[in-house]
């Protein structure tokens, strides 16, 4: 095949790509993210909440296992922040512990099973057939049962094991809601003509699934992650509530609720201590998901209403 | 369809003064937007007075339709609009939503572009219709009354069957009787002024030359102003009388339309006219590229929006914004810009007439192909040989597509088959292109996807350079498919995001097991091949325009030399000013590379400009084929011949003389398509034949035969009819 | 149509029984309800713990166990708990309790998700909608083990307040009315227990429908039909209610399925706070007591919850959406 260049063409269709390279994507995601106050405060407070989780021994003289039997039922005060409970144990430590279990297993869940998520639906909806019957039916059964029975049920049996069980247990029962949604986008995006032209290339299938169409569904698989941390956290507290959850000697947010509900009119800070601590913590992760949703699409209307206050200020 | 049936309402003649219906003056529109205000409309001064039809033509983004929103009283309320709009002398910028709402509907009413959208869901299209009637005419009119007039109006734009047809919910009407909806409602109440925004973009031709012919009797029937917004020059040139092109925001030129179209006075409406290929010419005419984009609409340059894409751009161009002035003080002729004399000078000197083709504007195509110094691609027909003596690269015989017809949204059941191609035959030679011509539903994609995939057809047989298809294992397939390329339609979508466009195009090279340093060497000099610069190669799709695109697409499909190219509909997505420039890079290198192509496309102009032969398909089969030449000039197949006096030609003297074929109802479902003949159903010719003829078209399926040299019709009664 | 539907149900009655038995292999596997019995002090003889066990019918493959309890299900019983008690006999008594608290809950949580949703739709970026999706955040951020403890707080406070004990916050009543009380009395007691699980729960239905009905309504707002309408002369609010509220609520029809899949066991939530006898505190005690008839029973009821409301949703879909109407 002849290259023969004309530089009279390529001068000719060349001559508007702009010359300063725009900015990247990443940027412009980043900058869209950023200019949201509520996301960017989500995110500051989830960062924070999880680095004072970990660091508390830092700011606190007390341990979890010591109890202050001489402060039993303590009110929040300079020396017990949140107080005490019926024996004597410093509530901030003990909400700091509970916290560390509970975001740390909504992360481990929310990540694990997005991934998951994307290959089992990118692959039903790329190749149909048994998988994605399968997959669907899945799906509908676990509408009917739902996972927080499931587990509920199955609790006896990991009674006393380590709470990485639990971990496992969420990640096996959450991923299934995503998947179906990847599966969706996926169907939408087999069709795509840069899709069909790998196919007429030759590409093999798995390489077409993970070179094109996984990458492109990374905004939903962000946002996807954030929403299923905060609903593993959610899951998690509402098990472990009932002591069907993260089992004796860990705590998390939901058993140190469980304990301090019986006591929410009398002692008000045994509840309102952790209970707070995970509105906040779930609070701040929907948000984030919120401004990853608006940042990514591209067809976010947060311009329109910076435009719009600038309007209704000047009149 | 008759206008009698419809009584005219006496307030027809209320407004029916001397003055204009409408009067749009300075008019503003701007947006916010991430990137900073859009000013989508600047200034825009336009009339219409009654009974007059009024063309805007522009390209996408040029502010033709937020104008005419604007009017309407219809942009989202962070539009900031300044200026004058006047109906029969009324203002209606600053009035209120209820006040307005009196108006809409009943004195000015509006056609939209999409006309699967248009239409409430839920709603059955009878009901939304006597809406229209119901709102205007609380407490004179009954509901039942209201019914009555809905089915006599969907009788006069011409629905079959209407009584019946007005229960039926949006879904069910096929999108061009979804248009005729829309139109009966916006003629409902008779209103003094019509404007109709792109209301066959998204329709089929012979559709489009439905909707128009009802659009006219819209206009017989109310005697409204109509304002008809397109990009489409030839649409406006048979239908408007006069004509306002828009480029960035601004009217550029405006005028009686022959003069626009034998006179332009503006450089961008010269190359627009240019960079049209027509239908009606026996001979390869120059297409004129513009080159560039339009430009942003957030911080406009100063001066001429225009200059940095106009050849005859001096340095006064750039200082300041030529305004809209007259250039024919008789006429009302206007364009803004400075060197229109110098355009009538150049027009002067050349030929008014062009080789093969008969124009009234010959005149003003001859000036723009000299003035953007646009040049025919000489293909080396002296090298060539003969076409019986070249091998077939793409041979296919009789291919058979079915699909099973499904019902239910979870639990699918099979209630039926869709013959999508059935018995399709034809082939392509080396160094030739064949275009395959058709309009949605007929099989043209079916019939490429079924060669693109290369697996062994339900029935019939394909063969690529010579090896059947069916024969083919997976590693043989692979080796095939590097001598077999495709380059689709949408230049957006057929490029992967979040990939540059350096491993877009590296990517069939990988796959086929190139090495990195013949990868490296290659990418640039494909980018050259296409026209773009090399640096670009780690840029990403969504910085290039739409155009730019579509040739980095070409680039992949050429990366690994191919010999044959399937192209689906590769310009039909570019505006027109685009599209001429990826035409002429698709004829260079058909020359330059010896390629052979496969062309489906719907435009039957593009086709007569870049193919050697076609092939015209109708649910499911081919119903003439043959050298473009025998098939354009002299069509025999009724549905050819209906096909091509569909399109519209950009030459408002001719289309006013061109007769109009216009077809009655729409495509059959190919799920139980017609017995013996399949057109025969729709076909003009059918219905004058003697019974024993019309039995014979029921009963026996027409067999393709020859009719000259290399031409090849499926009809009993093939006759040939002059159209274009 | 209507074969659909049929089709529709009889996919849910498999899921049903799929659910169901998986529910009971679940909790037969992971029960041990003897534990009970052999933690007594003195340990019970072997005799005694066998006999139990053939009583129980642990000695039978859980599959049998399953059919023995099935055909029971199908005949009206379902089975004795650990403690010998008739499930049957508390089964209907427990279904009247829930039932109440979420079809009240879901009735009016739906009425008034919808509308708020709409009016942050029509509203957008204003007042209205600022408040109503910052509250619909912190609702959605507050799971109801922590949101009911805070509306007995605040019930706590009105009582407070208005010096009297009209609302109550335990039990679904006080079981101290005179029996011979007329009706309003007893209409009163009852609507003084069921006020504050119904708030708590109403909260929640509100937060979530309102928040996807505001995003259909949004999706609406820009659609070519609604410009239509006003083409023809309809003011933007008759155009946004007669088109757009029309056309928005087709894919609320089918949300309803999972909405109340999750109500469903977000009550287990609510009973237990508001010590409320229903279906979703019988779940908890079934568990603790290691009783797989108990779990098996309220997985059925779960079930068959959700299947009705799910085969609602198809109904509701096909009468508001006339493009699935075949």
């Amino acid at each position: 095949m002849s290259t023969t260049v004309n530089p009279a063409a390529a001068d000719e269709a060349a001559a508007d790509v702009p010359q300063s390279r725009p900015v990247s994507r990443g940027a412009l995601v980043r900058r869209r993210f950023m200019r949201n106050r509520w996301a960017l405060g989500g995110i500051i407070v989830i960062i924070v909440l999880y680095i004072v989780a970990f660091s508390y021994p830092l700011f606190s003289p007390y341990s979890y296992e010591f109890h202050d039997t001489t402060n039993t039922y303590d009110p929040p005060s300079l020396t017990h922040w949140f107080g005490t409970d019926n024996i004597g144990t410093d509530m901030f430590v003990a909400c700091m512990r509970g916290l560390q279990k509970s975001l740390t297993i909504g992360l481990l869940v929310g990540v694990i099973s997005t991934a998951l998520s994307a290959v089992v639906g990118a692959t039903a909806g790329f190749f149909g057939g048994i998988t994605d019957r399968a997959m669907m039916w899945i799906v509908d059964l676990l509408l009917v049962l739902p996972s927080f029975l499931i587990i509920s049920i199955a609790s006896p049996i990991f009674k006393g094991s380590s709470w990485l069980i639990l971990v496992v247990l969420l990640v096996l029962f959450q991923w299934m809601i995503t998947a179906r949604i990847v599966r969706g986008m996926t169907l939408t995006l087999k069709t795509r003509e840069y899709v069909s032209a790998a196919r007429f290339m030759g590409q093999s299938p798995w390489r077409t699934i993970f070179k094109h169409i996984v990458p492109n569904m990374s905004s939903l698989l962000i946002v996807d992650a954030t929403i299923n941390v905060g609903s593993a956290v959610l899951q998690e507290s509402g098990l472990s509530y009932f002591g069907f959850g993260v089992q004796p000697p860990d705590v998390s947010l939901g058993t140190l609720i469980a304990t301090g509900t019986g006591s929410a009119l009398t002692f008000p800070w045994l509840f309102y201590a952790p209970a707070v601590l995970l509105v906040v913590a779930l609070l701040s992760v929907a948000v984030v998901g919120d401004g990853l949703r608006d940042a990514l699409d591209p067809t976010s209307s947060r311009a329109r209403r910076r435009e719009k206050k600038r309007k209704d200020k000047l009149a | 369809m008759s206008a009698s049936e419809i009584t005219l309402d006496e307030s027809v003649l209320d407004g029916a003064g001397d003055g204009p219906v409408l009067e749009v003056a300075d008019l503003d529109v701007s947006f916010p937007s991430e990137a900073g205000r859009v000013h989508a409309v600047r200034g825009l001064t336009y009339e219409v007075a009654r009974g007059e039809v009024l063309g805007i033509v522009g390209e996408s983004g040029s502010g033709k339709s937020v104008s005419s929103l604007a009017v309407m009283g219809l942009l989202p309320e962070q539009a900031r609009i300044s200026g004058s709009i006047r109906f029969q002398g009324q203002q209606l910028l600053g009035l209120s939503d209820v006040q307005l709402s009196k108006i809409r509907g009943r004195r000015i009413s509006m056609v939209f572009q999409d006309p699967l959208s248009a239409l409430t869901p839920v709603y059955t299209v009878g009901d939304q219709i006597a809406e229209a009637l119901l709102i205007h005419g609380r407490g004179r009119l009954s509901k039942a009354a209201a019914a009555n007039r809905s089915v006599e109006l969907l009788d006069l734009v011409g629905i079959p069957n209407a009584a019946a047809r007005v229960k039926a919910f949006p879904h069910e009407f096929s999108g061009g009787m979804r248009q005729r909806a829309v139109i009966a409602m916006a003629i409902a109440n008779d209103p003094d002024l019509i404007i109709a925004d792109e209301p066959t973009t998204a329709l089929d031709v012979t559709v489009q030359a439905q909707v128009l012919e009802v659009l006219k009797t819209a206009k017989e029937v109310t005697g409204a102003g109509i304002v008809i917004i397109t990009h489409d020059l030839g649409v406006v040139a048979g239908f408007s009388d006069r004509l306002l092109v828009m480029y960035a925001g601004r009217a550029v030129e405006s005028g009686n339309v022959n003069e626009v179209y034998q006179q332009p006075r503006m450089p961008y409406t010269l190359g627009l006219l240019g960079s049209l290929p027509r239908l009606d010419a026996a001979e390869k005419l120059p297409l004129v590229p513009i080159h560039g984009q339009p430009p942003s609409l957030v911080d406009l340059p100063q001066g001429c929006p225009f200059a940095p894409r106009c050849p005859l751009a001096v340095d006064d161009c750039l200082t300041a914004e030529p305004e809209l002035s007259e250039v024919d003080s008789t006429s009302g002729h206007r364009a803004a810009c400075i060197r229109s004399a110098e355009l009538a000078a150049t027009e002067a000197e050349v030929e008014d007439s062009i080789d093969g083709v008969e124009a009234s504007n010959a005149a003003a195509i001859e000036a723009a192909v000299e003035v953007f110094g646009a040049e025919l691609v000489e293909e080396p027909k002296a090298a060539l040989r003969p076409r019986a003596e070249r091998p077939v690269v793409l041979e296919v015989d009789s291919l058979v597509k079915h699909f099973a017809v499904t019902k239910g949204v979870v639990l699918k059941r099979k209630v039926g088959t869709v013959h999508a191609v059935d018995g399709v035959s034809f082939e392509v030679r080396e160094q030739e292109t064949l275009g395959l011509v058709g309009e949605s539903g007929c099989g043209k994609t079916t019939t490429l996807m079924q060669i693109l995939g290369l697996e062994r057809p339900a029935g019939g047989s394909i063969s690529v350079l010579g090896r059947d298809v069916s024969t083919l294992d997976g590693k043989a397939r692979k080796a095939i498919r590097r001598d077999m390329q495709v380059v689709f339609q949408d230049p957006l979508a057929s490029l992967d995001p979040r990939m540059p466009i350096g491993d877009v195009i590296a990517e069939p090279m990988q796959v086929h097991g190139f090495d990195a340093t013949h990868i490296r060497k290659r990418i640039p000099e494909l980018l050259d091949l296409v026209g773009l610069r090399a640096e670009h190669a780690d840029r990403y799709p969504a910085e290039f325009s739409g155009g730019q695109r579509q040739r980095i697409g070409i680039a992949r499909a050429l990366a690994l030399e191919p010999k044959l190219l399937v192209l689906d509909e590769p310009v039909s997505a570019l505006d027109v000013s685009i599209q001429a420039g990826v035409i002429n890079l698709l004829d260079k290198l058909k020359a330059e590379l010896g390629l052979s192509y496969l062309f489906v496309a719907h435009d039957l102009s593009v086709v007569r400009h870049i193919a050697d032969r076609v092939a015209v398909m109708y649910l499911g089969k081919i119903v003439e084929i043959g050298a473009v030449d025998a098939v354009f000039g002299e069509p025999k197949h009724p549905y050819t011949q209906a096909l091509l006096s569909a399109i519209p030609i950009p030459d408002p003297v001719k289309e006013r003389q061109r007769e109009r074929i216009i077809l009655s109802g729409d495509l059959p479902s190919p799920a139980n398509p017609p017995s013996g003949c399949r057109f025969r159903t729709r076909c003009f010719l059918h219905a004058t034949l003697s019974d024993s003829d019309k039995r014979k078209c029921v009963e026996v399926e027409p067999p393709r035969e020859s009719q000259g040299d290399d031409h090849e019709v499926a009809c009993h009664f093939a006759r040939a009819k002059q159209v274009v | 149509m209507f074969g659909f539907l049929v089709r529709r149900l009889i996919n849910y009655i498999v899921l049903c029984v799929v659910a169901t038995f998986l529910s009971f292999t679940l909790s037969s596997v992971s029960f041990d309800p003897l534990s009970l019995l052999r933690q007594h002090n003195p340990p019970p003889p072997a005799a005694t713990i066998e006999a139990k066990r053939a009583e129980l019918h642990l000695d039978q493959p859980i599959p049998q166990r399953f059919l023995t309890w099935g055909e029971g299900v199908l005949h009206g019983d379902f089975g004795t708990t650990t403690t010998d008690h008739q499930i049957t006999d508390e089964l209907w008594r427990r279904v009247g309790v829930s039932l109440r608290l979420f079809l009240l809950g879901i009735t009016i949580g739906i009425l008034l998700g919808v509308l708020i949703g709409v009016g942050s739709a029509i509203r957008q970026y204003k007042l209205f909608d600022y408040i109503s999706t910052f509250f619909s955040y912190v609702i959605l951020a507050t799971p109801v083990l922590v949101l009911g403890p805070l509306v007995k707080q605040v019930a706590q406070a009105i009582n407070n307040a208005t010096g009297s004990e009209w609302l109550q916050f335990t039990g679904e009543y006080s079981g101290t009315l005179d029996p011979n009380a007329g009706w309003l009395a007893s209409f009163d007691e009852r609507l003084r227990f069921l006020i504050v699980p119904t708030v708590t729960i109403v909260l929640g239905q509100i937060a979530y429908y309102s928040r996807y009905q505001r995003s259909a309504m949004l999706d609406v707002l820009g659609s070519d039909f609604l410009r239509t309408a006003q083409a023809k002369g309809l003011t933007r609010r008759r155009a946004l209610f007669k088109h757009g509220l029309r056309t928005a609520l087709i894919p609320m029809a089918t949300l309803f399925a999972f909405g109340f899949g999750l109500l469903v066991v977000g009550g287990v939530f609510t009973e237990t706070i508001f010590n409320w006898q229903g279906m979703g505190a019988w779940l908890v005690q079934g568990i603790n007591d290691q009783d797989t008839n108990v779990t098996a029973t309220v997985t059925l009821f779960v079930a068959v919850c959700v299947l009705l409301s799910g085969w609602l949703s198809d109904v509701l879909y096909a009468l508001l959406d006339p493009r699935i109407r075949v």
